[in-house]
């Protein structure tokens, strides 16, 4: 990995994001830029969120009580398309659990496992509020709703191209 | 009768144009010219709006609250970070009319004399972010945010505000703790946000809903809003419809329809799925008590049901639950009370903050249990160590996550301890693909 910095761009836009709150409360920048620098280096290493303490002139422990804390935040290396699904209530009385299945059995990995050509991690969330129209699973922003076992085929074909 | 989704489905309406041409963000000039902050309050408080998160709250009473003290910024914060299972009616409301909840946060934050006012969003919902932050800019752009709104002299500054992925952060003293940049960890009350709440300056917490409702009690009165619903239930409400019906989807209702129209008639849910019968409701997020289809259509007293926070709750927990934050989620013959319940538990195992140890420890035993159970390797004794677990978490924790973790596992032995027991008794039975229980003579096995 290169040396760690934000693209110039995204320093810009971490200037205009400590400057929503009051002076010396820049710690409240924390969760925005941690999407910033997921977005941008993929996963929280210990090296990214230094970097992410450096931008706030808070200590790095800060960063990592938070980091830990929050599910949505990679602690550990992930492919290049994390797959986030939804198994709570609803989605499962929706028929969830056939269609993870059906997607753990495709990509040959379990829950919390990586494609060993990087191409794809799997990982189990808590409900993503969308659960009238579930199963759900995320990829990135992106929601894919009312899935089924043929869907799931539908979107891993077109992102192992 | 519909206030928030009255012109959800007009083309474009999530652009400023479209939304002013259907009348958005009239109540922004009508309040911030014709009538004083403590006016849009009283009209909020005559209106019996109740905060539409989950605790059914008077709003214009938490409003009333709020500490004044002289020099000290005051703020609102916009709680959207949605994350109770069967919830998805904020997620609807910002994705498609994100303008509506910025008219709301207008009004509410001048009612409130904030100057600078934050929506937290849960941070799954990125492009749910991009779109609130796109209209933002279009607002301060028509100069209904920034300095001076509309030559009124008041000034707001508005921001979104991601989360991380944390249920707990819909407390609010939690929401507050991740705002400022630390682990969602609810806060020891007293002191209430009213009085310490952002960076320990006196604070509003109101859900989207709520917020939104005000801009339309601004143009219409409160006396107006308060002529929907019935008794202490006015207005209308979002439901956030899932499961076993024919539409899922949000529909917003008067307050004061029964629940079996809400549930069948072609206007709402639809009826059940073809083919299948009514078992069990989840009538308000997954933290409220489950009822089987007899108690939700019907009081115990014989009455029917309506979608109310009274009548819903009417029994107590013995026969009632809770309209919570409005998650209907609808089960059928073919659900499993205790897979579903299980479903639950470990919700509440992984959302647990780990701060106080009834909740860690509990929620944690809840789930172990449950998952034994559902797997055939239940004991005759779990069903009775559930509701001891349950009542041992309840009332003694420090938020409420406590109590949203013991209600469903309490509730669901409580109305369907023979399905908990067949499993126990019949693993063989249980733990074959899809077996359900049936009870001899229930309206669902019939």
């Amino acid at each position: 990995m290169s040396k760690i910095v934000f693209p110039a761009e995204t320093l810009e836009l971490v200037k205009k994001i400590i400057a929503r709150y009051p002076e010396g409360k820049q710690k409240s920048a924390l969760l925005p830029i941690l999407h910033l620098a997921q977005a941008e280096w993929k996963w929280c290493s210990p090296e990214v969120m230094d970097y992410v303490a450096s931008l706030l002139s808070i200590s790095p422990i800060e960063v990592y009580e938070v980091a830990s804390f929050y599910t949505m935040f990679h602690l550990e290396p992930v492919g290049e398309h994390v797959i986030e699904y939804c198994r709570t209530g609803p989605c499962c009385l929706m028929g969830g659990v056939e269609v993870y299945d059906h997607l753990k059995k495709r990509l040959k990995i379990n829950t919390g496992e990586t494609t060993k050509d990087g191409k794809f991690t799997i990982k189990e969330v808590e409900c993503l509020a969308a659960c009238g129209w579930g199963p759900v699973f995320q990829i990135r922003e992106k929601y894919y709703m009312h899935l089924t076992k043929e869907k799931v085929d539908e979107i891993i074909d077109e992102l192992s191209k | 009768m519909k206030i928030l989704t009255e012109h959800i489905d007009v083309p474009n309406i999530d652009t400023i144009d479209v939304f002013m041409k259907n009348g958005g963000y009239s109540a922004v000039g009508k309040a911030l010219k014709k009538m004083t902050p403590d006016e849009v309050t009283e009209e909020v408080k005559k209106s019996g709006l109740r905060g539409r998160g989950g605790a059914g709250f008077p709003v214009g009473m938490k409003w009333s609250f709020l500490a004044k003290p002289e020099g000290v910024p005051r703020y609102l914060v916009c709680n959207a970070d949605e994350s109770e299972p069967g919830t998805f009616k904020d997620h609807y409301l910002m994705w498609k009319s994100p303008h509506t909840l910025i008219e709301g946060m207008i009004v509410s934050s001048y009612a409130l004399g904030a100057n600078t006012s934050y929506i937290y969003v849960r941070g799954e919902l990125m492009y749910v972010i991009n779109i609130l932050e796109k209209a933002i800019q279009e607002a301060y752009d028509k100069g209904l945010l920034g300095k001076n709104i509309l030559g009124s002299g008041y000034d707001l500054d508005l921001f979104v505000q991601p989360g991380g992925g944390a249920y707990i952060c819909g407390e609010e003293t939690a929401l507050l703790e991740s705002l400022e940049g630390k682990r969602g960890n609810p806060r020891n009350k007293p002191p209430f946000p009213a009085v310490k709440g952002l960076w320990q300056c006196p604070t509003v917490v109101n859900n989207v809903e709520s917020i939104a409702a005000t801009s339309w009690i601004v143009n219409n009165g409160g006396d107006a809003y308060a002529a929907i619903g019935v008794g202490r239930s006015t207005g209308t409400k979002l439901i956030s419809a899932s499961g076993h019906i024919k539409k899922p989807g949000v529909y917003e209702i008067p307050l004061g329809i029964t629940v079996e129209d809400f549930i069948y008639s072609d206007e709402w849910c639809g009826g059940i799925r073809d083919g299948h019968k009514l078992k069990a409701v989840v009538a308000g997020g997954s933290s409220v008590p489950i009822l089987p289809a007899e108690l939700i259509l019907t009081t115990a007293a014989g009455e029917k049901r309506l979608m109310t926070y009274e009548s819903l709750s009417d029994g107590g927990f013995a026969t009632g639950t809770m309209l919570g934050s409005g998650g209907f989620v609808v089960m059928d013959e073919t659900a499993c009370i205790v897979h579903n319940t299980l479903t639950f538990a470990k919700f509440y195992h992984h959302e647990s903050c780990g701060q106080c140890s009834p909740c860690r420890e509990g929620t944690g035993w809840m789930d172990k249990v449950l998952h034994r159970i559902e797997h055939g390797q239940g004991r005759k004794e779990d069903i009775d160590l559930l509701v001891d677990v349950a009542k041992k978490i309840e009332g003694n924790t420090i938020c409420p996550l406590g109590d949203a973790a013991s209600w469903p596992v309490a509730a669901a032995i409580r109305h369907f301890r023979d399905e908990f027991e067949w499993h126990i008794e019949h693993p063989e039975l249980a733990t074959k693909p899809g077996a359900v229980f049936m009870r001899q003579g229930a309206s669902w096995t019939k």
